[in-house]
């Protein structure tokens, strides 16, 4: 049983056809990484799988169950998918603690003590033990990050997606959140957009490239980058490593 | 002639004080419920399906168009004439709550949407349900952003009390008129200190919520809302 398996899944827009028959599975502690250019789905697709956008057709399982299924208890389910935003959306009016213990307090339903302590945890494990009292808005972009990732964290998740989770970061503060990322490598499944083919190259289990609404060829890294399959792969891996940098 | 004034306030001082009292009474009574519908029928504007919350814009033009005299007039005169018989001081407070009710209506309603999109979806992915969303996430941002407004509302309610005194509620000011005919010639000086006084309440209560708002404020995201 994969932990996650995507069968089949289309959504449109109105008349604009945005995933057009995507498949694809994540295992226990895998990282998957999807690339692909930009306005191709990929922030769509990441909706479709936490149900925040449910898809059109098509199925999304998690641990075996079936949670495009209508019946389904959706902030259940939500519990066990964490998602990290590409733009952070921390809750403006809560500290870093108080960010990452909501979920375990409110939802979860376990004791204040209990969850401020697994909070400070996760807290630590990003680094950030010291911020814990501060707000999201003396926070800078690559330590709120952080915190969304102890957010997400925090409810023990099934699996983690993230979206784009460096893309609103300057520069020098997107490698401390890619440490902390590749330190999660291998402890927890992560699905991760991103255009960071250095990470992308190092970390991931699988590399996905998506154009079009659909998946053109996914393979490890070193077969991705250096022996891809498809001629429109190679095309893209070549500009973006131009645009980027090798690494 | 000043003397005359002065005497005609220090004797009266209990008396005033106690048109006070039913003025600060029927000030925090309509204040809050004003409030609490206030936030009710903004989220209600927000997150319920048509027809509510276009009845409740209705609801917002018509009491946010007619003078409060009006209104006063309609809940305490015509309705003792349909047979529906309240005290003034209900009656006022009524009016007070229906008019204040349609602005505060709005001041929230900006603050609500004053607050970012990615707030909920956050929250929603975390698994949370919508009313806990509403309640832990949106509501304390909701508040925040509204108390400049609120204040400003308050203390336009606060004043507006003084009308009150059109159908008979035995507030500062009826207080003030009786003082005034039994005593003409003390008019001047009467009404200068019932002035003082709604001033020293404004003020007060101005200094009062502004401490809140900077108490309550998150250095980075000030109040951007409704000024
Ligand atoms: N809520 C929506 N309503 C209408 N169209 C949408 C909506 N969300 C996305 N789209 C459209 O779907 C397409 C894919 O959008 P999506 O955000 O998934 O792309 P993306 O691959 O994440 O791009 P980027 O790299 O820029 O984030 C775009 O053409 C976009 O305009
Ligand atoms: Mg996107």
């Amino acid at each position: 049983m994969h932990m996650l398996e995507v069968v089949d899944i289309y959504k449109s827009y109105g008349s604009c056809e945005v995933l057009k028959g995507l498949s694809f599975t994540v295992d226990k502690d895998e990282t998957k990484v999807i690339i692909g250019t930009s306005g191709t789905g990929k922030s769509t697709l990441l909706k479709c799988i936490n149900q925040l956008d449910p898809p059109d057709k098509g199925e999304v399982w998690l641990e075996g169950e079936d949670i495009t299924n209508p019946s389904i208890d959706l902030n259940r389910i939500r519990q066990k998918i964490g998602f990290v935003f590409q733009d952070f959306n921390l809750f403006n009016h809560l500290t870093a603690l108080q960010n990452v213990s909501i979920g375990l307090e409110k939802v979860k339903k376990i004791e204040k003590e209990n969850a401020r302590e697994k909070a400070l945890e996760e807290l630590r494990r990003v680094g950030l033990e010291k911020q814990s009292c501060q707000y999201p808005a003396q926070l800078s972009g690559g330590q709120k990050q952080r915190v969304g990732i102890a957010r997400a964290l925090a409810m023990d998740p099934a699996i983690i997606l993230f979206d784009e989770p460096t893309s609103a970061l300057d520069p020098e503060l997107i490698g401390d959140v890619l440490d902390v990322m590749k330190n999660l490598a291998g402890k927890v499944a992560m699905l991760i957009v991103t255009h960071e083919m250095g990470f992308a190259r190092n970390v991931a289990d699988e590399i996905i490239f998506m154009e079009g609404g659909t998946i053109i060829e996914s393979g490890p890294p070193e077969q991705m980058f250096n022996n891809p399959k498809k001629e429109r792969t190679r095309q893209f891996l070549g500009r973006i490593s131009t645009l980027y940098g090798k690494e | 002639m000043i003397l005359l004034g002065i005497n005609s306030i220090i004797n009266n001082i209990p008396f005033l004080l106690e048109g006070l009292g039913v003025t600060i009474a029927l000030t925090v009574v309509s204040v809050t419920l004003a409030t609490v519908f206030g936030i009710l029928l903004a989220m209600g504007r927000c997150y319920t399906r048509q027809p509510l919350p276009f009845l409740i814009y209705i609801y917002e033009k018509v009491f946010r168009g007619l003078p409060l005299l009006i209104i006063f007039f309609l809940v305490y005169f015509g309705l003792s004439q349909q047979g529906i018989h309240i005290k003034a001081f209900y009656a006022a407070v009524t009016g007070l709550v229906l008019h204040s009710t349609a602005y505060q209506i709005q001041i929230f309603r900006s603050a609500i949407l004053a607050i970012p999109e990615g707030q909920q979806t956050a929250a929603m992915s975390l698994g949370m349900s919508k009313p806990k969303t509403i309640f832990y996430i949106i509501l304390p941002q909701v508040l925040r952003l509204s108390i400049p407004g609120w204040s400003n509302e308050f203390t336009i309610l606060l004043k507006d009390t003084s009308i009150a005194f059109s159908i008979g509620v035995v507030e500062l000011m009826a207080r003030g008129d009786a003082i005034n005919s039994m005593n003409p010639s003390g008019i001047l000086h009467v009404l200068l200190f019932i002035a003082l006084l709604y001033f020293i309440l404004v003020f007060s209560i101005n200094k009062g919520l502004n401490y809140l708002e900077k108490r309550y404020r998150l250095s980075g995201y000030e109040v951007t809302a409704v000024q």
